[in-house]
């Protein structure tokens, strides 16, 4: 680890006032102190935030609040959040380990960065991690990579789960600034790698994620998360898929679908949801929506098995809320 | 706080002062902000029961109580503990008497090199007193946080249930 000062916040001005590009707000730490003992992150300033006012869960007609430090844990067991968003407490729950999920925060665990081993290794070339060195995941070990969203200079997956549910029930982020607080869509937050794979996410230096609200959405009370990994916990997603659905005289009011896994950031699936509205909750018809999960899909040579793996864990889901 | 009351490094940069209770005992560090907490528990205070094993988090082996939750000490900062109450392997036990997920674990012969065994016993506490271990399965997810290399698994979803079945009876 890099040396750098260590500061802790009691507010969220106080917080924000201290922060730039070179340093780093601690929550739970589980990605910030294990890149910085790999030195891909170095940031010359720590800014501990725990004792920030930025707790608790509220739901209310407009929908769910969830403050930005709660631990993944507390969200996950939730009773509002199992009742009304089943889908945001399985996706929790099929996240990294109970110690991790106790000790990570909500805010964190959407701006975690990416688990490429290229990226993790310093020894190596990342476009992502030092721009214009290349990506040797391209030609090299790709089997965990991305098919959907990626560019000729980052093939990185997106690691959240909780990022994939948010996204399919149209979550917001509560961001808070020196120049101010704003809600942004949680499918703007994250940026396409295109030309520049380092910049992630759109927020600017020193800005804050101080909540997340998610709207009340009649298909998110019927919706699950699935998660088809190597081993049957503590993995991260080969593929996974956030779904919803509402139905009103046996066929699909509502529904929302989202697959992660398998993109270079939360995935939904527009041309899916268009294609299952009106039709009944059925095998064939959710077999022919699925085809268009891997719409653009672009594999590797060791990621191909992902463009019918998304398909098929887009219907097992699907089907899964029919029972 | 004197300085000299301090357990103090001798070398390190930008130090801070760190007051936690380990094992109900409060504890006063002056430290480099890297210090982790297991590396603080080990080197520091000389509780060498937490091991290293990965340092990355993907292990369990440093898994501690931080306010009575599981915790990965080789992720924490020590600097961020101040203000915790932390416990450790060593803190189970009542003078010589086990904790009862100790003694399940020596009954049901659930371990083998015994390197993981501090972390393993420390999620096992933390599944046993939330009431968690509800079914082999449940007790498995819960207890996928510590890897054993030696694959003591079977026996450690053993000793889980014995020593919950103790609280429960």
């Amino acid at each position: 680890m890099r040396p750098f000062t260590f500061a802790q916040a009691t507010t969220v001005n106080e917080a924000v006032a201290g922060g730039d590009a070179g340093s780093a707000y601690l929550a739970g730490g589980t990605t910030l102190v294990d890149l910085m003992k790999l030195e891909v992150l170095a940031p010359g300033r720590v800014v501990d935030i725990n004792r920030l006012p930025l707790r608790g869960v509220q739901l209310d007609r407009s929908g769910l609040r969830i403050g930005a430090l709660e631990r993944m844990a507390t969200v996950a067991t939730d009773r509002r959040v199992v009742g009304e968003y089943p889908a945001v407490a399985q996706a929790l729950l099929a996240s990294a380990s109970p110690q991790i999920r106790t000790m990570a925060s909500i805010g964190g665990n959407l701006l975690q960065r990416t688990r490429c081993g290229y990226f993790r290794d310093t020894a190596t070339p990342c476009n992502r991690r030092e721009p214009g060195s290349g990506c040797p995941a391209i030609e090299g070990e790709n089997r965990t990579h991305a098919v959907l969203g990626t560019s000729d200079q980052c093939v990185a997956t997106h690691p959240s789960d909780l990022a994939v549910a948010l996204v399919a029930f149209d979550a917001h982020i509560e961001v808070t600034g020196r120049d101010g607080s704003r809600s942004v869509p949680l499918a703007d937050l994250y940026r396409l790698p295109g030309a520049t794979p380092q910049v992630e996410t759109e927020l600017r230096p020193g800005e804050l994620i101080t909540g997340v609200t998610l709207p009340r959405v009649a298909a998110a009370r019927r919706s699950a998360y699935l998660k088809v990994r190597d081993r049957r916990s503590y993995e991260f997603a080969l593929a996974s898929a956030a779904v919803g659905v509402h139905l009103r005289g046996g066929v699909i009011e509502q529904v929302r679908v989202a697959v992660g896994g398998v993109a270079t950031r939360p995935w939904r699936l527009p041309a899916v949801e268009r294609a299952l509205i009106g039709r009944p909750l059925r095998e064939d018809v959710v077999t022919a929506a699925a085809a268009h999960a891997s719409d653009g899909a672009r594999p590797l040579a060791h990621n191909r098995f992902k463009v019918a793996l998304i398909r098929r864990t887009v219907v097992r889901a699907l089907l899964s809320l029919g029972e | 706080m004197p300085a000299a009351a301090a357990r103090a490094d001798q070398v390190g940069e930008n130090l801070v002062d760190v007051v936690m209770v380990v094992n109900e005992k409060t504890e006063r560090l002056r430290i480099d902000p890297r210090v982790t907490l297991l590396d603080a528990l080990r080197e520091r205070l000389e509780l060498t029961g937490t091991k290293k094993g990965c340092d990355h988090g993907q292990c369990g082996a440093c898994t501690v109580h931080v306010d009575g939750k599981p915790a990965l000490s080789c992720l924490t900062l020590a600097a961020a503990a101040t203000g915790r109450r932390v416990t450790t392997v060593e803190g189970l036990a009542r003078g010589e008497r086990l904790h009862p997920v100790q003694q399940a674990f020596i009954d049901c012969d659930a371990f083998q090199c015994g390197f993981c065994t501090p972390g393993q016993i420390m999620s096992a506490v933390a599944l046993v007193a939330d009431g968690g271990a509800t079914s082999d399965d449940a007790i498995r997810e819960r207890m996928s946080g510590n890897i054993c290399r030696c694959g003591a698994y079977p026996h450690i979803v053993d000793a889980v249930k014995a020593a919950n079945g103790r609280r429960a009876g």
